[in-house]
């Protein structure tokens, strides 16, 4: 809403421009019903136009504000002491602009330990499903049997030590090789049991890289996911040091090489705790 | 939640406390002047200048109209809470820790640490109605405790007193004789120095927190064990929610040790637990040092921290708060 432009002449000497008087006064409208409040305010803008402000807000009763008479007394109080003498710029109270959440220790509304329900059907499928087969390492029937333990990696360490190293790998497939072949030194029974270097050989192959997992995934959780596609030698999640969370990646290796293939094409992109998943073939370190 | 950041303090914060309506909160530090905030929008209403000291605890009266702080100047102070005015000092021998006010106002305990050669002692006061006819006179004095006393508080009815410390016992004390009549089980109790003790509204059972990484409710009238909350750092301060069943720990290991760790691994979160299932609701991060003081507001929609690090965070809780299901 434009007016006539106020000339320099018709201002007053020392009126510091302050024309308020020119204007209409404020309107209060409401509040209504559903609590809508509207306030007309008229102001000069910066070329001496006359501006309709309409500003419309919402009051709301704060359902909760059940103040004593003493407290809402205590509210007009003066202030006191260093309080009587900050101004406003002291800024000794600010409102975070960080948002805290009350960080819940695993997701609302899972459970600590599912168990699993659905077992593997893959595998379950392809064994036969045969009753009397029990493994001893992870005492799961009719699936394997205990030298085929898909989770005999997962188990102890105390355990993998004394077992003779050539039948340890995933790789074993009915290749019995003892006795009848050489054996390294550093690999034979009872050595020294400083074979990373040789580990790492062997899980490089069928070895799944699986990238962008929330923080509260584990192993078991990991196992839980990608047994399904066939026997599973080793999962690993990387995990901070220091704070004990997962650092969002892991892998995983397959005893079958085509298992791995069939679980990066199902996987890849698959959505998982909320974030989508990205598997694919974990490329060996370079040495 | 946005949490409300309060600098009033240069130093550490020790204690925190709101008034029974829930609309002011007290803040006590190491620096010498505790302070006085509105609990809703954090602003600061006024200091209280006149101790020496760190001041180590404050209580105020049931009608806001006292406070009670106990500094390491060897003395307590009454003050007006509306003006800040100091009404008058208890003197003591040795730095003043711990002070509770009685039910009614007319009595209260004030803790004294051992120094120079004293034993720590736990003296009961009058507070006069009328500053004028106020005294120094000890009603009652506790003594024979090893160790500092960190908290003394009044048991249920004024009957008793119950003292905790760095000697790791709970005890109840007989209000009116002195009488030592209780005291907790060493086998299911704490390992190490209590550091904090906070009553339940209902004055049935109260909450310790122990150096030794727990937390531990007890019985107010028996001295029995009824749960224990299991963390990874020393806890420094703990309270009771006086709506929902839940309790608040807060911590971290020790100060000294504070710059050489990660901030990550350094657990400066305040932990919530279930009061009855012992399991952990979740936990509250922000504070750039241990938790020293932790206060629930009275009517259970806040809770504020007070932090190694010299800032008050106040919270009011999310609506989603008062839905978590266990």
């Amino acid at each position: 809403m434009a007016a006539g432009k106020i000339r320099w002449g018709e201002l007053e000497e020392d009126d510091g421009g302050d024309l308020d008087f020119l204007l209409p006064p404020r309107v209060v409208i409401g509040p209504d019903e559903n609590g809508i409040k509207k306030t007309i305010e008229y102001r000069f803008d910066d070329d001496g136009n006359k501006v309709k402000v309409t500003t419309t807000t919402r009051v709301r009763k704060l359902a909760r504000a059940r103040l004593s008479k003493a407290a809402i007394e205590r509210r007009s109080w003066g202030k006191f002491g260093d309080a009587a003498k900050e101004d406003a710029g002291s800024r000794l109270t600010m409102v975070s602009t960080e948002e805290i959440l009350l960080e819940r220790p695993r997701a609302p509304g899972s459970k600590a330990d599912e168990p699993s329900a659905s077992g593997d059907p893959l595998a379950m499928a392809s064994k036969g499903g045969a009753v009397l087969m029990v493994c001893r390492t992870c005492g799961k029937k009719g699936d394997h049997w205990t030298s085929k333990c898909p989770y005999k990696d997962l188990a102890g360490p105390a355990e993998t030590v004394d077992r003779p190293p050539t039948s340890d790998g995933p790789s074993a497939l009915g290749a019995s090789a003892k006795g009848s072949s050489y054996v390294p030194p550093r690999l034979r029974a009872g050595a020294p049991t400083d074979s990373g270097h040789d580990m790492r050989r062997r899980n490089d192959e069928n070895s799944v890289r699986v990238t962008n997992l929330s923080e509260d995934t584990r192993e078991p959780d990991l196992l839980e996911l990608f047994r399904t596609f066939g026997p599973v030698s080793r999962v690993y999640v990387a995990v901070d040091q220091k704070t004990g969370s997962s650092r969002g990646f892991g892998f995983v290796n397959f005893v079958h090489r085509e298992d791995a293939e069939k679980a990066i094409s199902k996987l890849n992109g698959y959505g998982y705790d909320n974030l989508i998943l990205r598997v694919e073939w974990a490329t060996p370190r370079p040495n | 939640m946005r949490p409300i950041l309060m600098k009033g303090h240069e130093r550490p914060l020790t204690f925190l406390k709101y008034n029974r309506d829930g609309d002011l909160l007290f803040s006590c530090a190491k620096d010498h002047a505790p302070n006085v905030w509105y609990a809703d929008n954090g602003e600061r209403l006024g200091t209280y200048k006149g101790h020496n000291g760190a001041v180590w605890s404050c209580d105020v009266s049931r009608h806001s109209t006292r406070l009670l702080t106990g500094s390491a100047d060897q003395t307590a102070k009454l003050w007006d809470v509306k003006t800040g005015k100091e009404l008058f000092t208890f003197r003591f021998d040795a730095p003043a820790r711990s002070v509770d006010f009685a039910i009614g106002d007319r009595l209260a305990v004030i803790t004294t640490d051992s120094f120079m050669g004293n034993q720590p002692t736990a003296q009961v006061k009058r507070i006069a109605e009328d500053i004028e006819d106020q005294t120094e006179d000890s009603a009652l004095v506790i003594s024979g405790i090893t160790g500092r006393i960190n908290r003394a508080v009044w048991g249920p009815g004024n009957r008793t007193i119950i003292t905790a410390g760095e000697d790791a016992t709970i005890r109840i004390w007989d209000s009116e004789t002195g009488k030592l009549l209780n005291e907790s089980d060493k086998e299911v109790g704490h390992q190490k120095a209590i550091s904090s003790l906070s009553k339940s509204l209902d004055w049935s059972h109260f909450l310790t927190g122990s150096l030794d990484k727990s937390a531990k409710l007890w019985d107010a009238r028996t001295l029995t064990l009824i749960k224990t909350y299991v963390t990874e750092r020393p806890v420094n301060a703990v309270d009771i929610s006086p709506t929902l069943d839940h309790v608040v720990i807060g911590g971290g290991q020790d100060a000294m040790n504070v710059t050489m760790t990660d901030r990550r691994a350094g657990k400066f979160e305040a932990k919530f637990f279930h009061k009855i299932l012992q399991e952990e609701i979740g936990g509250v991060k922000g504070h750039f040092g241990p938790i020293n003081a932790l206060a629930f507001n009275p009517d259970g929609r806040s809770f504020s921290s007070g932090g190694e690090d010299g800032y008050v965070r106040l919270h009011h809780f999310d609506p989603d708060y008062f839905n978590i299901k266990m």
